[in-house]
């Protein structure tokens, strides 16, 4: 059990959290112009890293808003909270997914 | 709104009434929890940092809708605004009330003509009130907010889990008796099993209904 703090609320228990998937995958613009893999790649393949992650959670027991979290999968350390449409902190910042426009 | 003879409290079938009277003295005990009666609650929400949205709602009862998260504008005894989100507000009137306050936010809010909604969830739940001398370590039992008064006061509202049940829960301002009171606001399907918790958790300060 940890702690995250709400953009709105402050620090709750997770527990009243949920886990939504990885930040900042953005939608290709024309899926038809991209192969298979290309397509795959943008609907499956996650970076599942043993470090600093960029994630979305929403605070269901809460203010039901969704937001940001950079997190370090390994510690659970949150090394970041930011608003939905707010970019990751620039040490934090990952490379964008193939075929997306950031 | 709801036709009034459909209204009928989660609790009932616990015969509170009769409790409350066998159990009508109340000095020395830790723990006093009651059942209010059904208050209005309507849910609004909007932009606040439309100036039209705000006006609409002071128009309607008479007070601002709060930014700061989690707190709570206006009166137990009347009527409350309580913050849930950034764009989304509960309008807590008496029993009496809420008829007159959701047909004034409906009439205001469809003048102002803006991207809003107002819904009258006021059967959704049900309010149990806790107080006396040992209510804040009642409810800290199954609650991981930090209740000391440094840190929630009345004024203050929270929605959070208590004991696994999601609740709206607020602090009123303190009782004659200058004891902490809590309100706690579960869907009425969780109530009985709430209202259960809170017997349980508090027998050891010894408890009454009021």
């Amino acid at each position: 059990m940890f702690l995250i703090p709400c953009p709105w609320c402050g620090e709750r228990e997770e527990s009243e959290f949920s886990y939504g998937h990885e930040a900042h995958i953005v939608r290709p613009e024309d899926p038809e112009k991209l192969s298979d893999a290309e397509w795959a790649n943008y609907l499956f393949m996650r970076t599942n890293p043993k470090g600093p992650h960029l994630e979305r959670w929403v605070h269901t027991a809460g203010c039901r808003r969704w937001f940001n979290v950079a997190r370090n999968t390994h510690t659970n350390e949150i090394l970041a909270v930011y608003l939905m449409g707010e970019k990751p902190p620039k040490n934090l910042a990952k490379e964008p997914v193939k075929g997306a426009k950031s | 709104m709801i036709d009034t003879y459909r209204l009928r409290s989660p609790l009932a079938h616990l015969g509170l009434d009769a409790r409350a009277r066998a159990e009508a003295d109340i000095s020395g005990t830790g723990v006093i929890i009651s059942e209010r009666p059904q208050a209005g609650l309507i849910n609004i929400r909007g932009d606040v940092s439309d100036a039209r949205f705000v006006t609409a709602i002071e128009k309607s009862i008479k007070l601002s809708p709060p930014t700061v998260p989690n707190t709570v504008v206006g009166k137990p005894s009347t009527t409350r605004l309580m913050w849930l989100a950034p764009d989304e507000w509960m309008v807590i009137t008496r029993p009496s009330g809420a008829e007159r306050a959701l047909k004034a936010l409906q009439k205001n809010l469809k003048i102002a003509d803006l991207h809003s909604s107002v819904t009258d969830t006021t059967e959704a739940r049900t309010c149990i009130r806790v107080s006396g001398p040992r209510a804040r370590e009642v409810i800290s039992k199954g609650c991981s907010i930090d209740l000391h008064p440094s840190a929630f006061g009345p004024g203050q509202c929270a929605q959070t889990v208590v004991s696994r049940v999601g609740v709206m829960l607020a602090q009123t301002a303190n009782s004659k008796t200058h004891q902490p009171t809590y309100e706690l606001y579960p869907l009425r399907s969780f109530a009985t099993y709430l209202w259960n918790w809170l017997e349980d958790a508090s027998a050891e300060y010894g408890v009454k209904v009021e």
